[in-house]
């Protein structure tokens, strides 16, 4: 056996995966495909909003759907019945989806003729906001349930988001609910987010919603 | 928090680094991590125990941490101050116009091999 010796790493254990995330995206420039990260707590409505998202762009651009999950395919199952391409991935207790696990995603989901792909990432506010997933812009949704003070609690998912989506906008009267007090938490974290108020069930907020991605998918393009 | 992962993620870059020096073995592995990066040290010690036995150049390796204390800067009236204790607001001036300097480290520092 050799001597024992110190090697000097000093190397961010991150720093390996936003390599990859910034080659994944690279890519995805090249291709002129805009992948999109969604996140959120679980049960705020990543899904139905989806499934609303597809609705209204679905006849203008070609969308391909990833859905990651620990376990089961109901997510994928509800999205395939808008016509979306829909594919089901399955971390296996992992918390969250790093660019390899997102690079191998969108092999499978075959995305040569798409113009936006989704990734629905785990539902968990800390895990994914800390994982580059090479996607081309991050977007997640606080719903009115869980209070004005989420972007306070979990500060770094606030600060890597372009865009928050405050969904259930229907049930505010019945919520102690702040939407200023919100506004102001989440520009405090993050001065560049921008907000979109909306409601996935009723509709409302959604041409909003809609008019920024179709924007930013145009813009990808150019 | 997501332990396992980064785990993995040390461990694929530790082996690398060990395989380039044409270690052996490795024997001891240093992170620095940032008072508030999120990661709990048991639970990483434990995931650390269950994943070096997979890989022949890694087992029992002996994890050590090393804890960078986080400090928040205040742009308003110039003074650093502990994070943990008082968060986004200045304890000195009030401000909230605040930004961390550290404390959100994840580092591999060294590896001792033979």
């Amino acid at each position: 056996m050799g001597d024992f010796r110190i090697l000097e790493v000093k190397q961010n254990v991150f720093a390996g995966n936003d390599r990859r995330a910034e080659a994944l995206r690279r890519r995805l420039r090249e291709k002129k495909l805009f992948l999109l990260n969604l996140m959120s707590s679980p049960g705020a409505g990543k899904t139905t909003l989806l499934t609303r998202t597809i609705e209204r762009l679905g006849g203008e651009l070609k969308i391909g759907v990833m859905e990651a999950d620990i376990d089961s395919d109901v997510d994928a199952e509800r999205i395939a019945k808008t016509g979306a391409r829909a594919i089901q991935l399955h971390t296996g207790g992992m918390c969250h989806l790093d660019a390899d696990m997102t690079a191998q995603g969108l092999e499978g989901l075959e995305t040569g003729d798409l113009d936006l792909a989704i990734l629905e990432n785990v539902g968990n506010l800390v895990c994914p906001a800390e994982f580059d997933t090479g996607a081309s812009k991050n977007a997640m949704i606080l719903s009115v349930p869980e209070g004005d003070d989420k972007p306070l609690k979990y500060p770094l998912m606030f600060s890597v988001c372009d865009v928050v989506l405050i969904n259930k906008v229907d049930v505010l009267p019945y919520f102690d609910f702040d939407m200023d007090k919100c506004r102001k938490n989440i520009l405090a974290r993050n001065p560049e987010a921008k907000i979109i108020p909306v409601c996935a069930k009723t509709g409302e907020g959604v041409d909003e919603w809609a008019g920024w991605l179709r924007e930013q998918v145009k813009l990808w393009k150019e | 928090m997501h332990e396992l992962g980064v785990v993995f993620y040390v461990i694929r870059d530790v082996k690398k680094v060990a395989e380039e020096n044409r270690a052996e073995r490795v024997q001891t592995v240093t992170l620095e991590i940032g008072e508030v990066t999120g990661v709990v040290h048991d639970l990483l010690r434990d995931c650390w125990k269950w994943a070096v036995k997979k890989e022949p150049i890694m087992d029992g390796a002996e994890l050590i941490i090393e804890e960078i204390p986080a400090v928040t800067h205040c742009e308003d009236c110039g003074e650093d101050y502990e994070t943990v204790k008082y968060a986004k607001i200045c304890p000195h001036c009030g401000s909230g116009n605040t930004y961390l300097v550290q404390g959100r480290e994840f580092n591999i520092k060294e590896i001792g091999v033979t």
